[in-house]
């Protein structure tokens, strides 16, 4: 056993060899370092010290630098980490320090060793122990040795009295409680004379300080003379950040320090204090002009110094300052314009954000400009960095810069074009918010979205389809802004449109619904017109001329569109031989372009002219483009084409077929037609309005109406009617059977797309009967906040009575929100309750955690302000913890007293207030040496006063909230210092 | 508060890396390639400030210095000002060449226990205690001794395998 032991350490590989193997393994390195790991895993088992911390040691180094696991080795890092001998006990605690957690179970066993090492005679291996402590401290390990550290505090050592008053933090943070035994020795060291030590436990207070400032407000005299005091540029620049904290909490000590760092900044040479008083003037101290103009002028000095990191930093200064003082930045507004082009990228972004912080209402538009054309000739990250800017600035409390919202629709249009834009879905979210909040800008937007989709290159582009898909649904929605339709429809079935995913492929069909509905309606309103004043046919020469503007505008369609008229006759006949209520010959499609083109329009129509030619064209381009996809393989695009070609046949020879039928005939037919394409427009003309997210809230229930209640009754209402509930998937297998059923004579063709007709007048009935059962999904279409493009509510949604009426719920819900002041020239901005505006957040609430609790516990004696809940806890915690450690609490007594003391909470006057602070340091000074005694009674007089303070700051809280938090904190501060 | 150190070469290998708050080997792996991957891309003429919000977690700061083959990193949340951590660097690296004689990289590779003593003297438990490479020598030189001392078995082991090797 002792021979194989010699052997191993003889021939062990140590690290250098390790190092030095790696090196050499240029390309097997993963190779050779899973060989080494195996052959440490063997090594460290050994029972023979120097092999298992040589085999640590390595081990250690893998899985620093090379990501080695080194969790197996917890419990001989223990081992290793507790041999007397110097060398090895390193090589433990380095590994223990390095991979040890709050989840490895052996750290339960290092306490002990700890315990010994800190009570070390040998200051190296105190050292090792405290940095131990200060980097895996758990719960358990900083309430166990928080006596050893209270020892180490008043060490003679510089070299230990620095390291333990630095894992003070680490004690603080894991067990408050030990607040109330180091605290009174870490302020004791704020007057050490100790540099080093100075140092080291301002650099505490800074640490502590920015987690919970409130709590130190009270040793800011202290503070106050190291500012005055220290020559040391690091202590400084601690002390400062100290004060840009607690000098926003504390006016009258802001006016205190604002002339010693004035004074910093007029003679100091070091850039790093200089930086530092720069950043807390223009932080904290903004309020004194004559300060910030001279942290301005310094920061000009940073601006325009060679050293890229002082202008770094000052751009940065200049953005803090920017919120409060914007002529600081506008002062500069070259400097930043100019480092756009930087090199340094940090600097870049930084004066990025600086141009858009100057943003207004006045140069919104002028800044744009800028930018976009800086956007056009940058990286793509950092254009993207721009546009991202420059929309989420625009976008802010609800498009508030933004007066010329037909100006912000061009813009936004101009930004997709950008080669590098990626914000496909801020721009598309964007287009869809604006034109449902922004009725004034529709007209201008549907234009923008006309020449997106016009555009077969954008199609190629996959970060853009979501713009695509705002696009589409904008044009849809509001087609009545169109200026040419028929346009509009090509390039919503232009053949590139199969590059783009289901989903919003599916928002172009329902468009293609929404315009063909448009067309055919207004078509049928024109010839009303015409036919009511008789005029006499003239030769149509419109529909011509529109269709050759269309095959020249989108020259893509037309080609697509040669073949299609020779393949419309085939893909045609077949289904209007079939029609159930239409005897059409073959021909017929082909007579109805040359009839109508008597019977059709007036040539005054402008542009959008609706000559039955031009809509028998929208019907064939309709029905070749989506013919296709009514054999989808997704189920959105298949349902909505077949919707589409459903309707176009139900309408197509109602409207086309004039000559066959006699004049009675066609009357009726047209006032059939033009019932259902009525009765379609109407439903898709209503407006969809932004809906808050919390309308549904404001529906009230009906009475009798148990929405928690089991719907299996529903079944048998459904029975009675054969109707599936759903009315959105009409694939379904009942919905196909009826179907079958009802119009058995049909052939496939027209199978799929004529029940849902019949399903839709069916559910309607259903819904008339039986609409409470609807509200509730109805409800949740309506109110989703945020545009779902692939379910935008069906058209026979709203056909029936209940939708109508849920809509005009919700438009009523909405109205009041409305801005009232049409005066303005901007126009109005839809706003919902449920948008948050940023300025209107809430601050953050005070924060309150242990710490603080304790803290302030023992800063000011009674006079903490924890909120009952959290002082409870600690009462519990401390309680529990007191025990281990013979700090005596009565836990019970505390809970009694805490009743009894809800009378008179006592005011203590706030001069007497830093004596009372020096005693009860005392106290808890001598409690921490494990006296006890009368402690008991002096514990639970101090709990009752604390829980009377407790109500009376809690009546202060529900009375008002920030202001009167810091009325009530003031006295804090001691008097000497006012 | 200090978050982490990092010594990498210019290929991206580490050559130390020491994380205050604990981080699960993995992510070390990682945050050193990410780390990595901002710097490699930056010229030598720009200023030594990075934003690591996206590694570290909001408000953390990367300064570095690119010393011939090295790249030694500072990462810092808001308690640290940016020029003195820079400062930091430089009495890192000063002391390092006072202890090694002209550093190099290789020092630094062969080194290794010793660098993270030299660390552990200036930055304590994320906190910087130690500004002068004067102290720190000392208890860096005070420590070694130490270490021989009591490493008398160890020393003749790795003079055999130096035999070995050769």
């Amino acid at each position: 056993m002792a021979g194989t032991s010699i052997m191993e350490t003889l021939f062990q590989r140590d690290l250098d060899d390790l190092i030095k193997g790696i090196r050499q393994q240029q390309i097997k390195e993963s190779l050779f370092i899973s060989k080494a790991i195996e052959e440490i895993r063997r090594e460290i088992k050994s029972t023979d010290l120097p092999t298992k911390s040589a085999a640590l040691r390595k081990l250690s180094y893998l899985s620093s630098l090379h990501g080695a696991d080194m969790s197996f080795a917890a419990f001989h890092a223990v081992e290793v980490m507790s041999s007397p001998q110097f060398f090895y006990k390193k090589i433990g605690y380095h590994a223990v320090t390095q991979s040890f957690n709050d989840d490895t179970p052996v750290i339960l066993l290092i306490t002990n060793q700890l315990r010994k090492d800190l009570n070390s005679s040998n200051q190296f291996e105190v050292s090792l122990a405290l940095e131990c402590l200060s980097r895996i401290g758990n719960v358990d390990l900083a309430r166990d040795l928080t006596p050893e550290v209270f020892t180490l505090l008043s060490s003679s050592k510089v070299f230990i009295k620095k390291k333990a008053i630095a894992v003070v933090l680490r004690v603080f943070e894991k067990y408050p409680d030990a607040v109330r035994v180091c605290f009174k020795r870490l302020v004791e060291n704020l007057e050490s004379s100790e540099p080093v030590i100075l140092s080291a436990v301002v650099g505490v207070f800074c640490e502590l300080c920015l987690k919970d400032p409130r709590s130190y407000l009270p040793l800011a005299p202290e503070f106050y003379k190291i500012l005055v005091d220290s020559k040391n540029n690091w202590l400084l620049i601690k002390v400062l950040k100290i004060f840009a904290k607690l000098a926003t909490l504390e006016p009258r000590l802001a006016k205190r320090v604002v002339e010693p760092i004035c004074e910093f900044m007029r003679r100091t040479e070091a850039k790093s204090l200089l930086f530092e008083c720069i950043r807390t003037v223009l932080s904290s101290l903004s309020e004194y002009e004559s300060a910030v103009k001279l942290a301005v002028v310094k920061v000009r000095e940073f601006l325009v110094d060679d050293d890229p990191n002082l202008k770094y930093l000052g751009l940065q200064a200049l953005s803090i300052i920017a919120p409060k003082h914007l002529w600081a930045v506008l002062e500069n507004k070259d400097f930043v314009i100019k480092s756009l082009s930087d090199g340094d990228y940090n600097i870049k972004l930084e004066s990025l954000r600086l141009l858009m912080s100057m943003v207004s209402e006045s140069n919104v538009a002028e800044i744009s400009r800028v930018l976009i054309n800086y956007a056009l000739k940058s990286d793509p990250e950092f254009c993207n960095q721009i546009l991202g800017s420059i929309l989420s600035t625009c976008c802010r409390n609800l498009y508030e810069v933004i007066v010329d919202f037909d100006w912000y629709a061009s813009l936004l249009g101009e930004m997709v074009r950008i080669p590098h834009c990626q914000k496909g879905e801020e721009i598309e979210h964007q287009i869809i918010d604006i034109a449902m909040r922004v009725k004034d800008v529709r007209p201008a937007l549907v234009h923008v979205c006309r020449n997106l989709l016009i555009d077969p290159a954008l199609l190629g582009n996959p970060f853009l389809h979501r713009i695509l898909s705002a696009a589409a649904w904008v044009s849809g929605e509001y087609v009545e802004f169109s200026r040419n339709p028929f346009e509009l429809m090509e390039a919503l079935l232009q053949p590139r449109t199969n590059l783009l995913l289901p989903s919003i492929r599916a928002v172009y069909v329902q468009s293609v619904f929404k315009v063909l509905i448009f067309c055919v309606h207004s078509y049928l309103l024109h010839k009303e017109n015409i036919s009511s004043v008789n005029t006499d046919n003239l030769a149509s020469e419109v529909p011509e001329s529109v269709f050759a503007r269309m095959s020249c505008e989108n020259s893509d369609l037309a080609t697509s569109e040669a073949p299609a008229s020779s393949e419309q006759h085939d893909s045609f006949n077949p289904r209007n031989i079939n029609q159930s209520f239409g005897d059409l010959s073959i021909e017929n499609g082909g007579d109805a372009t040359v009839s109508n083109s008597q019977a059709s329009t007036s040539a005054s129509l402008g542009r959008n002219s609706f000559t039955q030619e031009s809509i028998v064209n929208l019907f064939n381009i309709v029905e070749l483009a989506l013919g296709p996809l009514s054999r989808s393989h997704d189920v959105e695009i298949q349902e909505r084409a077949r919707n589409v070609l459903g309707f176009t046949d139900l309408i197509k020879q109602e409207i086309l077929n004039p000559v066959v039928q006699g004049e009675e005939n066609l009357a009726r037919a047209e006032t059939e037609a033009s019932r259902v394409v009525k009765l379609m427009c109407d439903a898709f003309s209503e407006e969809l309005g932004p809906v808050s997210t919390s309308a549904q809230d404001r529906v009230p229930v009906p009475d009798g109406l148990l929405l928690k209640e089991n719907l299996a009754d529903l079944e048998t209402i459904c029975g009675d009617i054969q109707l599936p509930l759903s009315s959105s998937f009409s694939l379904s297998s009942t919905p196909l059977g009826e179907a079958v059923d009802i119009s058995r004579t049909n052939l496939q063709s027209k199978d799929e797309t004529e029940p849902s007709h019949e399903s839709t007048s069916l559910l309607a009935e259903h819904r008339k009967r039986h609409g409470l059962y609807y509200l509730a999904s109805e409800k949740s279409e309506v109110a989703s906040n945020d545009y779902p493009p692939a379910n935008d509510p069906m058209s026979q949604d709203k056909l029936n009575d209940d939708a109508e009426d849920l809509l005009k719920l919700t438009e009523q819900s909405l109205a009041p929100k409305k801005k009232p002041n049409q005066a303005k020239p901007r126009p109005v901005v839809l706003k919902l309750d449920g948008d948050e505006i940023s300025v209107a957040a809430k601050k953050p609430e005070l924060k309150d955690d242990l710490l603080s609790g304790v803290v302030q516990d023992v800063l000011l004696g009674n006079d903490g302000v924890p909120s009952s809940s959290r002082s409870n806890r600690s009462e519990n915690l401390s309680g529990k913890s007191k025990g281990k450690e013979k700090l005596n609490t009565d836990l019970s007594l505390e809970t009694k007293e805490n009743v009894p003391g809800e009378k008179m909470p006592d005011h203590v006057n706030t001069s007497s207030r830093r004596s009372k602070h020096r005693s009860h340091g005392k106290e808890r000074r001598q409690k921490g040496q494990g006296k006890d005694g009368e402690e008991k009674e002096d514990n639970g007089q101090k709990e009752k006063r604390k829980s009377n303070h407790h109500r009376g700051k809690h009546k202060a809280h529900q009375r008002a909230d920030e202001p009167s938090n810091v009325v009530a904190q003031t006295p804090v501060i001691p008097d000497f210092l006012l | 508060m200090i978050k982490s150190v990092m010594v990498m070469n210019t290929q991206g290998k580490p050559r130390l890396a020491k994380f205050y708050d604990f981080q699960p080997v993995e992510k070390q792996q990682e945050l050193i390639r990410s780390v990595f991957g901002v710097l490699c891309g930056r010229a030598d003429n720009v200023s030594n400030f990075v934003e690591a919000d996206s590694i570290f977690g909001p408000g953390t700061r990367l300064v570095y210095k690119h010393f011939a083959t090295l790249y030694f990193v500072f990462v810092f949340d808001s308690s640290e000002n940016e020029l003195a951590m820079l400062d930091l660097i430089q009495v890192f690296v000063e002391t390092l060449d006072k202890c090694f004689k002209n550093v190099c990289e290789l020092d630094i590779v062969y080194n290794y226990s010793k660098l993270h003593t030299i660390l552990d003297e200036i930055i304590f438990g994320g906190q910087v205690l130690e500004t002068s490479s004067i102290e720190v020598i000392k208890a860096v030189e005070e420590i070694s001794k130490l270490e021989s001392a009591s490493n008398a078995i160890a020393l003749v082991s790795k003079s055999v395998s130096g035999w070995r090797s050769r």
